[in-house]
């Protein structure tokens, strides 16, 4: 177990520059969730923590340890790809006993040792099976086993549930929450799914083109997004955003439609005015009026797709609505959980 | 009017013909598929090969339909010594040159496997020696062995390294290992192409993980790509093997199984016996003594091309 230093790192390929300079702290023991779009730096940041990419700027340190010249295999860490990269010619056990193989273990150990961490996965029936002849959960037990025999000081994870399907994604990513708690190693876990970040983290870091917009704990970020991208990408269905302008105290949304706004917000300014689909309330006695277009009953609540102003919105209501298109709803926003951000730099006010 | 015409319309039912039922016969439709392909296979490959091994048993010349004769050619041919030299020599040219062969174009396979510059260039260079008429390389290797013009010996005696020529086809054992030389330069490119295509089937992440699981650059090729490109190893060795054995252009050209039938290959001698000689009968033998080798190759390759078990998906033990 250690810690992992993240200070200042770049990354560039040729004159393209992926990372501009990132900094995390991982405390020992922490799991820790790089989320953000395809392409905004955070596997590449994994990789290069595993040592598979070289460092451009700045500095990795693990357990206190500067490894930016360090070999993979002597960082002390280990990788579950995305893809498993499980040796196919071998046998689980074989592909799970292989490090210790390289080491020159004898073949008591190496029972040992993958017996421990196949039954920590219940994996015991399936060790003389080869990967083909796995399901793809399976597959995914053998890499976590694979790294858990090599009893590291870090665990990293790149997209490891996204080959999954839906339920079974669910499922393993309580596995392996369940696992962090069990073995309490520190981990990093990269994904472009905000539900995989928010239900397993302890810290997220979301990025995006290479920076990191914001760091800190799952509900930290849902409460208080730092900025636009922040509050966008984290939450589903995705928060509503409206343009507008604040002028003597009031806002003012699109089709001049006044929202209501929480104390303390700025006299004037143009501003966006962001509130959850969850955050929207049924009002009949004095809400906003919004024309209904499409509603999605999903049983324990109901999303409705709406127009105030003219603006789409997204409701999402405890209560069953049986009105249909066409007719209007009055809703009104949780004053308290309303989100402000201004206009030009998408920084929440 | 036209409303209701256009409300009356109903869409016709076509009566088939009997020529386009008759098409949709599928047994003629199987027949009719399987014609060409059958045809070509016949005529070109199952004649040619029945008419060799009649031929076999009969005293057939040039210009004399021969009589049936039993085994007469095969008796005559075990006690020839030119023929066993010539089973040897095949066998020997064979595994010498596959040896080779693969050494090279597994560690040039290997080699171009990796970032270089102008990677494409260079795989494009190194087919080469195989897009060259077989017969153009075998005048030109004529001529680097050439006892007075080679240029290997330009080359060492301008050195100084030697006063006077080298003898490559002149001499038996030179001759053989001068071929064999010349039948690795052209088999290469077809083993680093082949093993280069199944080197790229590897994925990336595997070497990744091993790198992470602690292996050195040895152990990598020893435990991950030797293993995963085997399967393509075994289809591309019995391949290389089969054109080996039955090699005829670079010897014929070179040496003509030459000097004293030294380098006679079955291929070279049957053609020499059968053709130039005119005893069609004998040479036909000569070529069918070579079916057990090539039939046991090809058995070693439909084992040895069973898929690993490894490679299986469906049966769950």
């Amino acid at each position: 177990m250690a810690t992992v230093d993240i200070r200042e790192v770049r990354k560039a390929f040729g004159s393209t520059q992926i990372l501009h300079g990132v900094s995390v702290g991982i405390e020992d023991g922490q799991f820790v969730v790089l989320v953000g779009p395809s392409g905004c730096g955070k596997s590449t940041l994994l990789r290069m923590l595993a040592g598979l990419e070289n460092i451009t700027g700045g500095e990795i340190a693990i357990g206190g340890r500067v490894v930016n010249n360090v070999a993979p295999k002597d960082r002390d860490i280990a990788m579950v790809f995305q893809n498993y990269a499980l040796y196919p010619h071998m046998t689980v056990f074989q592909n799970m006993a292989f490090s210790m193989k390289l080491a020159g273990a004898p073949a008591a150990v190496m029972e040992r040792e993958v017996g421990k961490a196949a039954k920590i996965l219940g994996l015991e029936q399936l060790l003389h099976r080869y990967p083909r002849q796995l399901s793809g959960g399976q597959r995914q037990r053998v890499a976590m086993g694979r790294a858990i025999v090599r009893n590291p000081q870090v665990f990293l994870f790149d997209e490891p549930l996204s080959n999954l399907d839906a339920k079974l994604r669910v499922q393993m990513r309580s596995e392996i929450k369940e696992l962090h708690q069990r073995l309490k190693v520190t981990t990093v876990y990269v994904t472009h799914d905000q539900i995989e970040a928010m239900t397993m983290a302890d810290l997220i870091v979301v990025m995006n083109h290479g920076r990191i917009e914001q760091a800190g704990a799952p509900l930290e970020l849902y409460d208080r997004p730092a900025n636009l991208f922040v509050a966008g990408f984290i939450g589903s269905p995705a928060m509503n955003m409206l343009e507008g302008r604040i002028e003597n105290g009031v806002f003012h949304g699109p089709g001049g439609v006044a929202w209501p706004l929480p104390p303390g917000a700025p006299a004037s300014g143009d501003v966006i005015y962001g509130i959850r689909p969850e955050h929207l309330h049924l009002d009949p006695d004095g809400g906003l009026p919004a024309t209904i277009h499409v509603v999605e009953p999903t049983g324990s609540e109901t999303q409705t797709l709406m127009h105030v102003g003219g603006a789409p919105v997204i409701g999402a209501f405890r209560e069953r609505i049986s009105a249909r298109p066409g007719e209007i709803l009055r809703v009104s926003p949780d004053m308290s959980l309303i989100h402000l951000f201004d206009k030009g730099t998408g920084q929440r006010i | 009017m036209s409303v209701t015409a256009a409300e009356g319309w109903v869409r016709r039912s076509q009566d088939q013909s009997w020529l386009s039922k008759l098409l949709d016969w599928k047994p003629l439709l199987v027949v009719m598929c399987l014609l060409p392909a059958v045809g070509l296979l016949l005529v070109f490959l199952t004649y040619p090969l029945g008419l060799g091994i009649w031929l076999a048993f009969t005293d057939t010349t040039i210009g004399r339909s021969g009589v049936w004769v039993g085994l007469e050619n095969f008796e005559y041919m075990m006690e020839d010594p030119i023929f066993w030299n010539a089973v040897f020599f095949s066998v020997f040219y064979t595994a010498v040159a596959t040896v080779g062969k693969f050494g090279l174009g597994l560690w040039l396979a290997l080699l171009l496997n990796n970032h270089l510059p102008f990677k494409s260039f260079l795989r494009a260079i190194i087919l080469l020696p195989w897009i060259v008429p077989t017969v153009l390389t075998a005048i030109a290797f004529w001529w680097i062995y050439n006892p007075q013009f080679s240029i290997i010996s330009w080359v060492f005696i301008e050195l100084g390294l030697r006063d006077t020529n080298i003898d490559f086809i002149n001499t038996a054992w030179p001759a053989r290992w001068s071929l064999i030389g010349a039948n690795i330069w052209r088999g290469i490119p077809f083993v680093a192409i082949s093993l280069l295509a199944g080197l790229q089937t590897i994925s990336p992440s595997l070497y990744e993980a091993a790198l992470l699981d602690g292996s050195t650059g040895w152990q990598r090729f020893r435990y991950i790509t030797f293993p995963m490109l085997l399967p393509i190893l075994a289809i591309v060795m019995t391949f290389s093997i089969i054109f080996t054995f039955t090699d005829f252009q670079l010897v014929y050209a070179i040496t003509r199984g030459g000097p004293v039938n030294a380098t006679q290959l079955l291929a070279t001698l049957a053609f020499q016996r059968g053709i130039s000689g005119g005893q069609l009968g004998e040479g036909a033998a000569i070529a069918v003594a070579m079916l057990p080798f090539l039939i046991f190759a090809t058995l070693f390759s439909y084992f040895a091309l069973a898929r690993r078990k490894w490679q299986q998906g469906e049966a769950n033990d």
